[in-house]
């Protein structure tokens, strides 16, 4: 199985690329992509020098442009499909329609993914996506339990690359506007959820409010711990009760289902993540190239060794993990 | 594959038409049939039928849908079959394949499966799939795309510029009255919420007749949990927006179902429509109807819980 790894800059990059990823996604420094912040992902000369890193050490670097554009952004993200060809990636991972269609015919050699974006979520969709564009690999959304996963690959006519490990989507990835209910901005639209931009700390006597787009996601008393206010994974009250009424602040480890993604037929576990510092994608990079490794040279053998479970828990949000949808309960 | 219909008469002096929504909450299947008895003497143009949400909802089977698709077709009703939004297991796409091989009815495909198995042949799209500038609504089209739903989350503006573009014999829809379908996810929430596993979850949702309300820690009504589905708590409402969409040259105004008040809520949009009520203040009187209150935030490029032109 393929380890593909985040890169929010080329430190990042670097990090995954010396620490074992075989393959790691990148993308532009705008809208163009899911991971749009402040700060992040790459200017053009800086995109040159990772690739040529990546080149040097035999890892593949995909580039993501994996929002939707609407007409007035449309020729924008042409330019980035024509600049991704010219840099000659390995691959483009997009999720709208309209691009991969510019983007099958305009650069027929391009080798396409269909980004977790594209929220297909069974084979039926993969066909359409493989009919009329020639994606060659796609990335399934975190909504299927491991043996839907099995099902989507006996069926599918492209390769399959699911999730292993990083900040869980708990709705349907490109199909959740949530954040632009609060905020106006959505991963689709924006390429961002829960955007810093609109987030307030609001500190009193003796709590600590986070607010999204004036929303209280959030209350804390003094001195407890506090996490970025994720629309999904805020504090409600429903019925009279409150809780993580979506999700906890948990993260998604799935390293315990190699042994069944395997058997699936899974050809690459994606690890999120381009917003984390080079220094968490160099932990996780290198822990999860020492699992693979081991899973490879002793398949009926693998469990995760404590020490790894433990050093992935402590970087994740909520330093707590979860096997999510893959585990059926979970849903 | 039958030829798509021309439009002929120009944008401004079309009337748009009414459509209904399918029912997105889980009604137990005597008030189902009630309120499509309802439905059958309303004035709306377009019904579209059938479960979108979850495929554990069984109160209202495909035969049962099939006959009330037909008695309201008796009726002069348009009927659409609408399908799952979130396609899944193998059982939900031979569902889904049951819907999409019939011929009798217009097919609405809410996910790229769904817009797979009707492909070559005319078939709607509602606001699950994502259709997001000119180009794709082209590929569509080229594949029997005969309506779409403009996506929920999208601005007038960009509106416009999708009209202009449009292919011919595609006809435009919007979501004009209802709360906003905001994510689908593969928990149920509802089911969660009464501490039962998804995979017995007991009808979970057939208590809450419009969903289960998420309210802020300060007591702010947010978000609606319908089953894997969260919706807005409060609901979309753009029937004062009708001179700036008769100027779009829409050719579908939508109406999402809710539990009490629409007859009235189907009544004042036809008087609008009808140019006997003003737009304005038919949406003023919508306000009073809703489960919450009204948001029209997304139209006007805010917030989509925005409260632009709503006093």
């Amino acid at each position: 199985m393929e380890l593909v790894c985040p890169a929010g800059n080329l430190p990042a990059l670097k990090a995954a690329v010396d620490n074992g990823a075989n393959a790691v996604y990148i993308g532009f420094r705008d809208d163009t992509n899911a991971r749009h912040f402040a700060g992040l992902n790459f200017a053009p000369n800086k995109m040159v020098d990772g690739i040529r890193y990546a080149r040097s050490k035999g890892v593949r670097v995909f580039i993501a442009l994996n929002t939707y554009p609407r007409p007035d952004g449309f020729r924008r993200f042409e330019q980035a499909v024509d600049r991704a060809a010219e840099l000659g990636v390995d691959a483009l991972i997009a999720a709208d329609i309209g691009v991969l269609d510019y983007a099958s015919r305009t650069h027929p050699r391009l080798s396409l993914h269909l980004s977790v974006q594209g929220s297909a979520t069974n084979y039926e969709a993969l066909r359409f996506y493989h009919e009329h564009f020639g994606i060659r690999r796609a990335v399934l959304p975190r909504v299927l339990s491991i043996s839907q996963v099995q099902h989507v690959i006996d069926q599918s006519p492209v390769e399959i690359e699911v999730f292993a490990f990083g900040s869980l989507c708990v709705m349907v990835e490109g199909r959740c506007i949530l954040s632009s209910y609060a905020t106006g901005r959505s991963p689709n639209t924006f390429g961002a959820c829960s955007p810093a931009s609109h987030v307030e700390w609001i500190e009193t006597e003796d709590k600590l409010d986070t607010r999204l787009g004036g929303v209280l996601i959030q209350r804390h008393a003094k001195g407890e711990n506090v996490g970025y206010p994720t629309l999904c994974k805020g504090t409600f009250n429903t019925d009279g009760q409150t809780y993580h009424a979506i999700e906890d602040a948990v993260s998604l480890n799935a390293m315990e289902l190699l042994p069944q993604m395997a058997a699936a037929g899974v050809k690459a576990v994606k690890i999120e993540g381009r917003q984390r510092s080079p220094v968490y994608v160099a932990q996780v990079t290198k822990i999860w190239r020492e699992a693979l490794d081991s899973f490879a040279k002793n398949p009926n053998a693998f469990t995760p060794k404590p020490e790894w479970t433990s050093a992935l828990g402590r970087v994740s949000e909520g330093a707590q993990t979860t096997l999510g949808p893959y585990h059926r309960p979970w849903q | 594959m039958t030829e798509p219909q021309p439009l002929t008469a120009a944008p401004s002096s079309r009337r748009p038409r009414l459509s209904l929504g399918p029912i997105s909450y889980y009604w137990p299947k005597a008030e189902v049939d009630a309120f499509y008895a309802m439905v059958a003497e309303a004035p709306v143009d377009i019904v579209y039928l059938g479960e979108t949400i979850c495929s554990k909802r069984n109160q209202v089977r495909f035969e049962d849908w099939m006959a009330i698709a037909e008695r309201l077709a008796e009726h002069g009703k348009e009927v659409v079959l609408s399908t799952l939004a979130l396609v899944e297991a193998e059982s939900e796409l031979k569902r889904l394949r049951a819907i999409c091989e019939q011929s009798r009815f217009l097919v609405e495909a809410n996910d790229m499966g769904a817009v797979q198995l009707l492909a070559g042949r005319p078939f709607a799209i509602g606001h699950s799939v994502n259709c997001y500038n000119d180009r794709t609504l082209a590929v569509l089209a080229g594949q029997g795309l005969k309506r779409w739903v403009y996506p929920v989350e999208l601005t007038r503006e960009t509106l416009e510029q999708m009209q202009r573009t449009r292919p011919d014999g595609v006809e435009t829809e919007v979501m004009a009255y209802g709360r906003l379908p905001l994510a689908y996810s593969a928990r149920c929430f509802t089911a969660r919420h009464k501490d039962l596993p998804k995979d017995d979850c007991r009808d979970a949702c057939i208590d809450y007749a419009d969903g289960l309300v998420v309210n802020t820690q300060d007591d702010q009504q947010f978000l609606v949990l319908n089953g894997i589905q969260t919706q807005s708590a409060h609901t979309a409402n753009l029937l004062a927006e009708l001179p700036a969409m008769r100027r779009l040259g829409l050719d579908i105004l939508r109406i999402s179902p809710q539990s009490e008040h629409m007859e009235q809520i189907i009544a004042l949009f036809d008087q609008a429509l009808r140019d006997s009520v003003d737009p304005a203040e038919a949406a003023a009187q919508l306000n009073a109807l809703m489960p919450v209150g009204p948001c029209d935030g997304y139209w006007h490029g805010e917030a989509g819980m925005a409260k632009h032109a709503i006093a």
